[in-house]
């Protein structure tokens, strides 16, 4: 595409057709304020409604010689345009813009879960604003709080980015423009709450917000109580893909693994036990592995006895589908009831790990589940919803009690005074802290899939692990919406694979099996693009949205290459805790302590 | 009808056709036999009863035997509504106005039969005085020259026959048989037509840079949204000529290669709706939609889109999505609806106003060159067709609505570069009640006001926007000394604030803000560095708004503040409404020239004046709500606002 | 009372969706709004569908008097959408309601030129003699609900006053309120 050469501030660029002023000017290292804009929510979607108007700036070029103002995030650059970003008249307008906006908007920073955070916030400081020439009525709306997340719309700047990766990216459409003029808000259909929505608490509308008109709901008060209780025995577990994220906070290069500093900087804050989730992760392997090879095994079977392969298929339930995501279950279980006989049946390894502790791991320690506190640092918001369903209180007491995400786990560690960077390297608490690289790369796209395919390896080819380079499964890897791969499990026996990551690409790969339910074998769904490493409880992702999740891709992977175990089935405590207490994988107590069954969930 | 598949079945179906109107179109004298009685069917003579009217006629001259020589013609609207129902005897020329049913058995009988004018219901001109006799010496007609509304009050609005016999579909006929699609452009650009939607675009323009987007898909719109309150153009368009829009959309679509035409009106016109699904469903039953049209390869059809109540959709883009089931937001411009990415699903799309639509089939018949020369049309645009300079006049008509405190409220269409004082005095009758002139609003909420010093400016887009106004659609509401002017900018900023989209922020948030400004100004809580807070804020929005909602909505404020800024002052320094209809500005009192004749407290409909027959009465002011009912009662005018 | 504007869709009787229960005479309504939908002959593969969605409700809310969210969810799963991307447009449109109106829907307008003609008097007058406010619930007896448009093209008219589709020109605020005491009167006759 041709170039065009435009004039910012005196100065020349040249840029490709179809830029905006924005990019020009970013070029250019001149700094004009967004708010609206995001260039990625998500998947590659920009936002971009041209509506907050604060990046207002003035040029000629677009109504022919006049000046006129022009949001420059949202006008492509036209040949001999030039503009103005520090004039007068712009400056005017853009303070004007931020004065009205703020006249509309409880100014409670203080109080803020977005304090130091908000973009608004950062506005109004760079603006110097001073005082609001405009007063007058402010919209008012109820709070409204789940399980996960907390939406207060008297703070919402109508930026829409929230409904746009709701939308665009997602496809849930739990969120739409609500009502016109002075009290339009983005909300859900007839201002319901979100929990009686057809929301996933995927929590990537959390992570685009720019205020702190949708935020996680905190438990970090009761997290803290538990440990201030000497009655409690209380225990953590940290999700893979917290370790590649939370050292950003504390100065880290975005992605850089700071696993052992995590682990020492939890255990200074107090918890009994450090443990981890890629324990679990490698136990949810074991099961869901069992659970693929038990149905690929059916299905030849069933086509060795003359079944067409899509009666097999559907016989022998396939293609699996993984479930340790719980946003993607929540959509499954709104959007795609007919389907609910393919996901396997593996409890999420948060809730595996939940009731492992309080069973295994309570015996074993001799204190009652009741007294036992299990609370999860997670990069997820589904996680808390998850861990709030009735079904993972057996006897009324919770699996796991209280989610707290990487966000929160940084406002607490700094509470507490606690820098990442100042602590050493620590260990994991045994048993359930032990863990492979196989259990590590759960926390990215297409890591599940390939955890599942190293051990299932072995199941099919009479306990033979793979070896050298071909543990990795490069072909499932990357930060693609959609991969589809054909993978050799077996001498002979290839199968077909889809791995995608973003609802939206969730809904376009289910399409397909719908339509065609020979095409994949398995298939690896996680709901936030990208997984869990752009979680909706992850840091907010300041820069570039791609850039920080291949870093932290990259760290993930650099952790599973440094294990020295890389298979699931060959971590020891897991062989352990067989042996001790579950018996085979698949049996009837892992039924009952790792397995669960999905519902038709039609809250709206 | 007879399936129209050439332009010779067309020009057999005009032949045939246009004796039905020989009787309309002649001068004749009141002794002719043969009669048409056009009875306006438009929403306005609609309300006052004229179904009825239509009903006791058609009896009467059944029952005087004489339905082979008389017909009742339902037209649509005379743009006379406000004396309606209409009633129109031709060829006599006899023009009656504020008809009832129950007038048709005197019609009949002594103007029918007895070829006598009944003089009690022709119109009496309120400047002379005098009862019109004929119509074409009525005021109100003589000075416009109808082109838009050309077959308004003519022709039988639910009747393709009758469009057909007026030279209709022969402009079609011509641009499709005998020109490319180019020349189809290059005919409009050269007629000088601008848009009557408000913008005042050029339409050629549009339709050349619509033409040169090669794509497979492409639309062309009708806007029928009709959002300003008080303007009613394009209402009585489609009510009385549906045709003239079904044809020149199908003229359009062939210029810019368009397979498929959309109408969006708005849900408040249902009988608009309803006659003009009758037009395309006569066409199409026709041949003149559908496939293959006039025996071309030009195939057409034309779909309506209701709207549902939002002033905001009228914005073409706001208007687009509306179209497509979502909420009538805006979007930034570009991309325009005619770039790809830009229109209908994407498509490149056209969209124009039913007046702009309503005068392309004559331009196409009569040639540019006729039409150019109406109004007198010497502009200058940029590049993009815009604005920059207009030196004075535009081609072509312009339709009005002209309401508000004036003697003839209605219809008007005049050439481009009339005056607002021929407007207002000649054709409008002047100011009703005696009161005086104080101001015009022209362009609805996004437009501006006109005082009595450019009572003289000619009306085109240019010289408009040059005092501060613009043309808009055309809605022209005229104020007397009674009116004030900062509760009228209030008016319009709470109608722009209702309608504001909420998208984004100098419109949701400063719409909203100016109103409080405004209502704190009316209030008498107005402080003079408010007014200056005022005009800043106006000015700002006007220049960081999204859409033209926003963009134009501070024009109220702006033109009353530069044209009337004592008002202002009076309001916030001494407290006082001068027009005396600020309601928290001043108290009612009943002065000593009470006689305590009572009326006053009969007609109070709360019940605030007290007092003894034959003894000054009082108002309790806690109670009045000040309507002022009292005042209009008095009859010794003892009554005073304060 | 005419059904067609205030009976809720709620009770027991079948279920008609699968998925709500509505009483019979719901259920008629969600039958009538069902086959007018199965006249346009949307194809859930077609995202130009939702173009149908304003021209459904319309025909919705001329069925039911008004657009609660039942309806609202009944016609986002017949068209295959999301349930918001109904609401979003219903909380958009001024013509559309999720409130039950009165028997009797009196409009004022308060367009422009009827405005200049006083027809905010006539507005204020109704709120008082119905003692209700405009554009809010219908009087408790559920005969008359109140409300303001913005020009109904009859400006010629003005001011001008709707009830529910008569159109009365040349309102004054006497007029009105005699306009509401016939309409009683003939209630209370009936
Ligand atoms: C807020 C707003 C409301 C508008 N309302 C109308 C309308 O009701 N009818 C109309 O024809 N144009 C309306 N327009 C102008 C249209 O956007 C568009 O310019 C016009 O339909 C183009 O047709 P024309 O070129 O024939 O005038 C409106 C514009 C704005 C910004
Ligand atoms: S959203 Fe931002 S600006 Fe608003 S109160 Fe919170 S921190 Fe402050
Ligand atoms: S920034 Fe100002 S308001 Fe906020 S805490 Fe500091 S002193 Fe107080
Ligand atoms: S959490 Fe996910 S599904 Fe729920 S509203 Fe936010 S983006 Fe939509
Ligand atoms: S809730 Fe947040 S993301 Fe959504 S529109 Fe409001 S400010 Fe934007
Ligand atoms: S991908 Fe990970 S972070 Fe996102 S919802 Fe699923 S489990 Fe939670
Ligand atoms: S100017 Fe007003 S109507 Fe236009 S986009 Fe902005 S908020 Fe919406
Ligand atoms: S103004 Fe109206 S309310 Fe007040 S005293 Fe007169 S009649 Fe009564
Ligand atoms: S109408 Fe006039 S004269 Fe009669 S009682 Fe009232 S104020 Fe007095
Ligand atoms: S950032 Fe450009 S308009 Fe909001
Ligand atoms: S409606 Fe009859 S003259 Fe306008
Ligand atoms: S302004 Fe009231 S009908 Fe037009």
């Amino acid at each position: 595409m041709a170039n065009i050469t435009i004039t910012i501030n005196g100065k020349k660029v040249e840029v490709p057709q179809g830029s905006t002023i924005l990019d020009a000017a970013n070029k250019l290292n001149i700094h004009i304020p967004t708010l609206c804009y995001c260039p990625d929510v998500g998947c590659g979607v920009a936002n971009k409604p041209a509506s907050c108007r604060l990046c207002l700036v003035e040029a000629t070029g677009i109504r022919g010689p006049r000046k006129i103002l022009a949001p420059a995030c949202a006008t492509p650059v036209a040949p001999n345009m030039e503009v103005w970003t520090n004039s007068a008249r712009a400056m005017k307008a853009r303070r004007t813009v931020l004065e009205l906006l703020l006249s509309d908007h409880p100014q409670n920073c203080l109080t803020c879960a977005k304090n130091q955070e908000c973009e608004l916030q950062k506005l109004a400081a760079e603006f110097g604003i001073r005082e609001i020439s405009y007063q007058g009525e402010r919209n008012s709306y109820p709070v409204d709080e789940s399980a996960a997340i907390m939406r207060d719309l008297s703070k919402c700047v109508m930026c829409r980015r929230c409904e746009t990766v709701c939308n665009k990216v997602q496809t849930v459409g739990a969120l739409t423009g609500n009502g016109r003029g002075f009290p339009a808000k983005v909300g859900t259909a007839s201002m319901i709450p979100l929990a009686d929505s057809s929301c996933t608490f995927c929590g990537q509308c959390v992570n685009v917000c720019p205020v702190g008109a949708i935020v996680g709901v905190s438990y970090t008060k009761k997290v803290m109580a538990a440990i201030h209780d000497p009655k409690k025995t209380v225990v953590v577990q940290t999700a893979p893909a917290v370790r590649v994220a939370i050292g950003q906070e504390f100065g880290f290069k975005p992605g850089e693994p700071v696993t052992g500093k995590l682990v020492a900087a939890l255990r200074m804050l107090g918890f009994d036990k450090v443990f981890d989730t890629d324990f679990s992760a490698d136990l949810t392997i074991m099961e869901e592995g069992n659970e693929l090879v038990g149905r690929v095994k059916k299905y030849l079977e069933l086509t060795k006895a003359g079944k067409s392969a899509a009666d097999a298929q559907k016989e022998a339930h396939l293609p699996i589908l993984t479930s340790c995501c719980p946003g993607w279950i929540n959509f499954l279980e709104h959007h795609f009831p007919d389907l609910l006989d393919i996901p396997s049946s593996c409890k999420s390894p948060q809730q595996m790990f939940g009731a492992v502790a309080k069973s295994y791991y309570a015996e074993k320690i001799g204190v009652k589940p009741e007294d036992l506190i299990v609370v999860s640092v997670m990069p997820c918001q589904a996680k808390k919803y998850e861990a709030a369903r009735p079904e993972f209180a057996p006897g009324g007491v919770k699996d796991v009690d209280y989610v707290i995400t990487t966000r929160e786990l940084v406002r607490l560690l700094r509470e507490a005074g606690i820098n990442l960077a100042n602590r050493d390297d620590e260990d994991y608490d045994s048993p359930l802290g032990e863990s492979t690289g196989a259990g590590v790369i759960f926390g990215v796209t297409g890591g599940v899939l390939e955890a599942a395919l190293r051990s299932v390896y072995t199941m099919l080819n009479d306990g033979k692990n793979l070896s050298g380079d071909a543990i990795n499964f490069r072909a499932v890897r990357g930060l693609d919406g959609v991969k589809e791969a054909k993978v050799e499990v077996a001498p002979g026996l290839a199968v077909n694979v889809a791995v995608c990551s973003g609802l939206g690409n969730a809904r376009k790969v289910l399409d397909m099996v719908r339509a065609d339910r020979t095409r994949f074998q398995a298939i690896e769904i996680m709901a936030c693009p990208g997984g869990c490493i752009n979680g909706g409880g992850q840091p907010y992702i300041k820069g570039d949205r791609a850039e920080t999740l291949q870093r932290r891709m990259e760290g993930i992977y650099a952790e599973d290459a440094g294990k020295p175990i890389r298979l699931s089935h060959e971590n020891p405590d897991i062989k352990k805790l067989y042996a001790e207490y579950l018996g085979q994988p698949g049996s009837e107590k892992a039924h009952h302590l790792l397995h669960t069954v999905y519902h038709e969930n039609k809250r709206d | 009808m007879n399936q129209i598949k050439t332009k010779a079945d067309l020009m057999a179906a005009y032949e045939a056709a246009k004796g039905k109107l020989a009787l309309r179109l002649a001068a004749g004298s009141i002794d002719s036999k043969k009669k048409d009685i056009v009875c306006c069917g438009g929403t306005g003579c609609h309300a006052s009863n004229s179904q009825e009217l239509m009903a006791n006629l058609r009896e009467e001259i059944k029952k005087a035997g004489l339905e082979n020589d008389v017909r009742v013609i339902q037209s649509g609207c005379f743009g006379f509504c406000a004396q309606g129902p209409i009633v129109k005897i031709m060829p006599d020329n006899v023009f009656y106005v504020q008809v009832t049913p129950e007038d048709a058995k005197e019609i009949v009988e002594k103007h029918v039969v007895g070829h006598e004018v009944v003089e009690r219901l022709l119109y009496v001109e309120p400047t002379l005085k005098e009862k019109i006799h004929d119509y074409a010496k009525m005021p109100f007609y003589a000075k416009q020259e109808r082109i838009a509304l050309r077959n308004c009050g003519l022709i039988e609005a639910e009747n393709l026959e009758e469009y057909i016999a007026n030279e209709g579909y022969q402009g079609l006929a011509k641009a499709l048989t005998e020109m490319k699609p180019m020349d189809v452009v290059q005919e409009v650009l050269d007629s000088g037509i601008c848009g009557r939607g408000g913008a005042g675009f050029p339409t050629g323009l549009k339709w050349k840079i619509a033409a040169g987007v090669k794509a497979d898909e492409k639309y062309i719109v009708c806007n029928a949204d009709e959002g300003d309150p008080g303007a009613f153009m394009d209402r009585s368009i489609m009510e009385g000529d549906p045709s003239s829009v079904v044809e020149a959309m199908a003229i359009g679509a062939y210029a810019i290669g368009a397979q498929k035409g959309l109408v969006y009106i708005r849900a408040e016109y249902p009988l608009a709706v309803s006659r003009l699904q009758m037009a395309i469903d006569q066409a199409r039953a026709c041949g003149l939609l559908g496939k293959n049209i006039l025996g071309t390869d030009f195939c057409f059809d034309i779909e309506i889109k209701l709207g549902a109540g939002a002033f905001v959709c009228g914005e073409e883009t706001a208007l687009i999505h509306s179209m497509e089931g979502q909420r009538g937001e805006p979007t930034t411009k570009p991309p325009f609806p005619a770039n790809i990415g830009g229109g209908y699903w994407g498509c490149s799309t056209n969209v124009n106003n039913v007046e702009t639509y309503a005068s392309i089939p004559v331009i196409m018949r009569k040639g540019a060159a006729w039409y150019s020369k109406i109004g007198n049309w010497v502009t200058e645009r940029d590049e993009n067709g815009h604005w920059v300079k207009t030196v004075s006049g535009n081609a072509g008509t312009k339709v009005f609505a002209l309401a508000g405190q004036v003697n003839n409220v209605g219809l008007v269409e005049v050439p481009m570069g009339t005056t607002l004082r021929e407007i207002i005095y000649e054709i409008g009758g002047g100011i009703s009640g005696g009161r005086e002139f104080k101001a015009v609003q022209t362009g609805g909420p996004s437009g501006g006001c006109i005082t009595k010093e450019n009572l003289d400016t000619p009306i085109d887009y240019g010289s408009l926007m040059k005092i501060g106004s613009m043309m808009g659609s055309g809605g022209m509401i005229v104020l007397s000394d009674k009116d004030c002017m900062p509760a009228m900018a209030k008016f319009y900023l709470g109608f722009t604030k209702d309608e504001s989209c909420g998208k984004c922020t100098p419109c949701r948030i400063g719409t909203r803000r100016m109103l409080e400004m405004l209502e704190k100004i009316c209030d008498g809580k107005g402080t003079e560095e408010m007014l200056v807070e005022l005009e800043d804020l106006a000015n700002t929005i006007r220049d960081t708004a999204l859409c033209g909602l926003g963009q134009t909505a501070p024009n109220p404020i702006l033109s009353t503040l530069r044209y009337f800024k004592d008002e202002y002052i009076a309001h916030v320094r001494d407290k006082k409404c001068p027009a005396g209809t600020c309601t928290k500005l001043f108290k009612l009192t009943i002065t000593d020239k009470c006689k305590g004749c009572t009326k006053c407290a009969r007609n109070c409909p709360v019940g605030a004046i007290t007092g003894k027959i034959k003894e000054r009465h009082v108002i309790d002011q806690q109670k009045c709500i000040k309507c002022g009912a009292c005042i209009d009662n008095c009859p010794f005018k003892a009554i005073v606002k304060e | 009372m005419s059904d067609t504007n205030t009976t809720a869709p709620e009770g027991n009787g079948t279920a008609c969706c699968g998925c709500k229960k509505f009483s019979s005479a719901a259920e008629a309504k969600f039958a009538e709004l069902d086959a007018f939908i199965e006249t346009l002959g949307l194809d859930p593969a077609d995202e130009r569908r939702r173009g149908r969605l304003i021209q459904i409700l319309h025909r919705a809310q001329h069925i039911f008097g008004y657009l609660p969210r039942e309806v609202q969810q009944h016609v986002a799963e017949k068209m295959a959408i999301p349930e918001s991307a109904v609401s979003g447009v219903v909380s958009f449109y001024n013509y559309f309601t999720t409130k039950p109106k009165g028997k009797h829907v009196i409009n004022v307008c308060l367009g422009t030129a009827c405005y200049v003609k006083g027809s905010e008097g006539v507005l204020r007058e109704l709120e008082r003699v119905l003692g209700i406010e405009a554009d809010t619930n219908p009087t408790p007896d559920g005969l008359f609900s109140l409300g303001s448009l913005r020009c109904v093209g009859a400006c010629g008219l003005a001011p001008v006053m709707l009830v529910d589709d008569k159109v009365y020109g040349k309102i004054t605020p006497a007029a009105a309120v005699k306009v509401v005491n016939e309409i009683k009167a003939k209630e209370a006759q009936a």
